[in-house]
């Protein structure tokens, strides 16, 4: 064991003072030091994407980085999507094309579309599966994933 | 006229909390002091256990205790809950092992401390001590020994009826194929945890990340920690993906009570995706050697199967489930005057086996379908003209197929499996389909195109019970013994409930995996819940309904025979005079419980939906790859609660078939060691392997079973996924026949195509 040091997660706009081995994976920082357990594990080594929250504008696997490479940097997590009561548009997309059903990769895939819409509004539907593909989900078949990503896109570019 | 709600897509119930990561998955469970606990795990596929030293690990800052088989010598083997076979008993696991291990992921020794990642260190400081024996690995082949005078064949499964070798003595052809299915596995994306806890106050044992069938675990739990069963609980919460797999009383979860238990504090574990995929039950791995005897024109008149299931290390709870299925199911829509199965259980030094997904049907559809293609190819008739003729025919039914699983015969109970073909066929655009495939290959594309066809089953009995409670305040809840893995149960519950009581959707919450809360419960499984449990539901809420309006009439000053319930309301059916709110009623019988009612379903067959799968494929003559381009199921489910959640059902399970024909399986070296074993390797379907999907799903066949006409959708999906796709790729290469191996991958349909 190694010694602790001090970083400040700011997830959502809330900061987090915690003090954490050099090792801790962000992932585990988040959930377990941060109490903000709606980002999920479930490979991690980088490949499953359930994980993904987004850092500084960019979708990352929180289980691929350190949570000291995140200290001081904006962290948004799919706790922080919804304003209040209301819905983003991405979680009620998924809510009406049946976008999930366990619910387990569900917030890895609605930060990693929110985070890729937001960066890049007009991108293709191809470029659009490329990004979706890079996910596991187990229950769907991605079929009703792809559809809400869509419509979500659609509405996100409206309302920009 | 109460509205319909049953039939509907409604919005799924269990939505908002898991989209704004409110969501209460077994990692999410801590609790104040708890310790982690870690296993460590054979590194040998088959071995003898010298010794295991764990003082290194013991003198770790942060480590509290660390176990092997000696410190849980009380605890018996976990026990078989499927199938009432004798002569399992002696293959069943400890919890850790004792003097042998027998695969690589097999628990041998436990650590608990402060937090994951000292449990982790610790863990690799056990030094285990094991003296190499050679593993079995080939359940088709040579059987090795279990254990002095127990040899590796734990048993052999026998079903069938009428006169096979007549037959075969006097048919015109005889068809002959061996065929494997690849080990796989449901590989749900959340993997398995265990949070336990021993509430001493009230001498109470908890344990929370329970699934698919909580009572009957903690029934177990209590017989091995020799508990009184009222004095354990567990609880399930959010499940991310069932599958088969999850759920089920593993070593871990026991461990996990017992050291709550013992060490007077709670106690957490959460797998790792490596453990996942060596220590979570396996399935699929069989080998069929099938012949069917046949007249000039392709009718069958005799069927006969030998076939070797791969069941790993040792038995679980499933017992011989898998291969149990495997044997009664393989006749499948079909005709066949004799029919004869053998089917040899054996253990090898790999992970134990449990069902997946459509268990023993995934496998024996693969057999069956490849059978009709080749009966197809010796009559020189079409692969479709072939199963028409020897389809069962509307009139057939109920069919009684005269072999029995799970302990319940065999009958189909409605059915028009030619009508369905026909709406297959209509709805892929057939001809359209076949001249476009016909133009692409002149075009110098490798195309083809599969269809293959399977009987499912649904609704495993015996019971299940629902409690309903109408509060007064007008809420609902509907109790059950029924458990969620994440396929919607909740709201189709619901919707049953309000349309039947005549109360609106949303104020109905469906409580389940709970077992406090309702004294017995079978669980989710085998595609069961929608059936029992939604016509236990639908029956409890019909007794509520009658109470309502018996208690209604007098106050609304009428008969209740005059009154109707909708939304919430009883008004009388003419329309005329006031309305009256359930909530109200509730509230004259008991101003402070309101109303419930209780009740039970009962049976003891199953009901048998039936579908068609079509699959458009491209071959890589040069790569070997394969492209599925267009999936089409069509499937008869006797009536839908709610189509956008069977439609869900279904395009999951394609993408899991699809997985398990061209990228899925789990491969050993020849030291048994486990080489998929991570993400990485164990390949799953991404978005760019699943292409579009159409899902035709069609009501003709109601079950005459329960009064809704339901049956159930969890496993049509991947029932013959693996059999449409290997025969699409015969047809786009021409080469009737050559498939015969799931998965398919690049590297085996290239050295197939290089064998030619
Ligand atoms: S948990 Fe991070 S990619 Fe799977
Ligand atoms: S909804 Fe279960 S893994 Fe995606």
């Amino acid at each position: 064991m190694s010694e602790k040091t001090p970083i400040t997660l700011k997830i959502n706009g809330r900061d987090h003072k915690i003090a954490v081995e050099p090792r801790r994976t962000l992932a585990d920082a988040i959930r377990e030091d941060c109490g903000q357990t709606g980002t999920h594990i479930g490979c991690e080594h980088g490949v499953c994407g359930a994980c993904t929250v987004i850092v500084n504008g960019e979708p990352v696997r929180s289980c691929l980085m350190f949570a000291a490479q995140a200290d001081g940097k904006a962290i948004r997590t799919v706790e922080g999507l919804a304003k209040g009561n209301e819905l983003h548009p991405m979680q009620r997309a998924f809510m009406d094309h049946h976008g999930l059903q366990c619910g387990f990769c569900t917030p890895g895939f609605l930060m990693l579309a929110v985070g890729v819409l937001e960066r890049e509004p007009q991108i293709s539907d191809d470029d659009l599966l490329d990004v979706l593909s890079s996910n596991l989900c187990r229950c769907t078949g991605y079929q009703n994933i792809i559809k809400a990503v869509r419509a979500a896109a659609a509405e996100m570019r409206g309302a920009s | 006229m109460a509205s319909r709600i049953i039939g509907q897509s409604r919005k799924r119930l269990e939505d908002p909390p898991l989209l704004t990561g409110q969501g209460r998955f077994a990692s999410d469970i801590s609790f104040p002091d708890q310790l982690a606990m870690r296993v460590v795990r054979s590194g040998y596929a088959h071995g003898r256990i010298v010794s295991v030293d764990t003082s290194e690990a013991c003198a770790l800052p942060g480590v509290f205790a660390v176990w092997t088989a000696d410190d849980v010598a009380d605890l018996p083997p976990i026990d078989v809950r499927l199938t009432n076979i004798k002569g399992l008993a002696p293959y069943r696991q400890y919890v850790l092992a004792r003097d042998k291990v027998r695969y690589v992921g097999e628990p041998v020794a436990v650590v608990f401390a402060s937090d994951a990642y000292t449990a982790e260190d610790a863990a690799d400081l056990v030094v285990i001590d094991i003296e190499e024996l050679p593993a079995v690995l080939d359940a088709a082949g040579e059987t090795g020994d279990f254990a002095p005078g127990l040899p590796t064949e734990v048993i052999v499964i026998e079903k069938g009826y009428g006169d096979a070798d007549a037959a075969f003595k006097t048919a015109q052809h005889v068809v002959s194929l061996t065929l494997s299915v690849g080990r796989h596995s449901g590989v749900p994306l959340e993997t398995r945890g265990a949070i336990a806890r021993y509430d001493a106050k009230h001498d109470m044992l908890e344990m929370y990340g329970a699934a698919k069938v909580p009572h009957w675990n903690r029934d177990q739990i209590a017989i091995m920690l020799g508990r009184e069963r009222k004095s354990i609980n567990l609880y399930e919460g959010h499940t991310g993906g069932g599958f088969g797999v999850r759920g089920e009383l593993y070593p871990e979860d026991v461990i996990a009570c017992y050291a709550a238990l013992k060490l007077g504090r709670p106690v957490k574990w959460i797998e790792d995706r490596r453990e996942n995929l060596v220590a979570c039950n396996h399935s699929r791995e069989q080998t069929h050697r099938i012949r069917a005897a046949i007249d000039a024109e392709g009718h069958i008149l005799a069927v006969e199967d030998e076939f070797f299931h791969d069941q790993g290390a040792y038995v679980r709870t499933h017992g011989a489930t898998v291969a149990d299925l495997a044997a009664a199911m393989l006749p499948g829509p079909y005709r066949i005057p004799a029919y004869r199965a053998v089917g040899h259980i054996r253990l090898t030094n790999k992970t134990p086996g449990g069902t997946y997904r459509a268990p023993g049907r995934y496998e024996s559809t693969f057999a069956r379908e490849r059978l009709l293609d080749a009966i197809a190819a010796k009559a020189g008739i079409s692969p479709v003209e072939a199963r028409r003729r020897n389809l069962l025919q509307k009139a057939d039914m109920p069919y009684d197929l005269r072999v029995d699983t799970l302990g319940t015969k065999v009958v189909y109970d409605s059915g028009d499996y030619g009508g369905l073909v026909r709406k297959a066929i209509d709805a892929t655009g057939w001809q359209t389909l076949r001249d476009a495939v016909a133009t692409r290959r002149k075009a110098g594309e490798t195309v083809g195109v599969g269809l293959a066809m399977f009987v499912e089953k649904s609704g495993l009995g015996p019971y299940d019970d629902v409690r309903i409670e109408l509060s007064p305040s007008g809420a609902i809840e509907v109790i059950t013994g029924a458990a969620s893995i994440g396929q919607g149960v909740e709201t189709v519950i619901a919707q049953i409930c309000a349309e039947t009581l005549g109360a609106a959707f949303d104020t109905i919450r469906v409580t389940h995996g709970q077992t406090d809360r309702i004294e017995r419960g079978l669980g989710a499984f085998a595609s069961r819940v929608t059936v029992m449990t939604g016509e236990a539901t639908r029956r409890a809420a019909e007794a509520l309904r009658a109470r309502l309006l018996a208690i209604a009439a007098p106050l609304m000053q009428t008969d209740a025979t005059q009154l109707t319930v909708s939304d919430g309301w009883i008004a009388r059916t003419d329309g005329s005079g006031p309305s009256m709110a359930i909530a109200d009623v509730a509230r004259s019988i008991d101003a402070t419980h309101g109303a419930s009612s209780e009740a039970s379903f009962e049976s003891s067959h199953m009901v048998y939906p039936y579908g068609v799968h079509v699959a458009l494929v491209q071959v890589d003559r040069e790569t070997g790859g394969v492209t599925v381009e267009r999936y089409l199921v069509a499937y008869d489910i006797g009536r839908a609660v709610n189509p956008m959640l069977v439609e869900g059902q279904i395009t999951g399970g394609i993408a899991q078939g699809i997985g398990g024909a061209l990228l899925e399986e789990f491969l050993y070296d020849e030291r048994g060691e486990p080489l998929s074993v991570t993400f990485a390797d164990y390949l799953m379907p991404t978005a760019h392997e699943i292409p579009p999907m159409d899902i035709v799903i069609s009501e003709d066949a109601p079950s005459p079973l329960n009064p809704l006409g339901l049956k159930g959708s969890g496993e049509a999906g991947v029932n013959a996924a693996g059999a449409a796709i290997a025969a699409a790729i015969d047809d786009a290469l021409g080469m009737p026949g050559l498939i015969t191996r799931l998965p398919v991958t690049p590297q085996r349909l290239k050295a197939a195509l290089a064998a030619r």
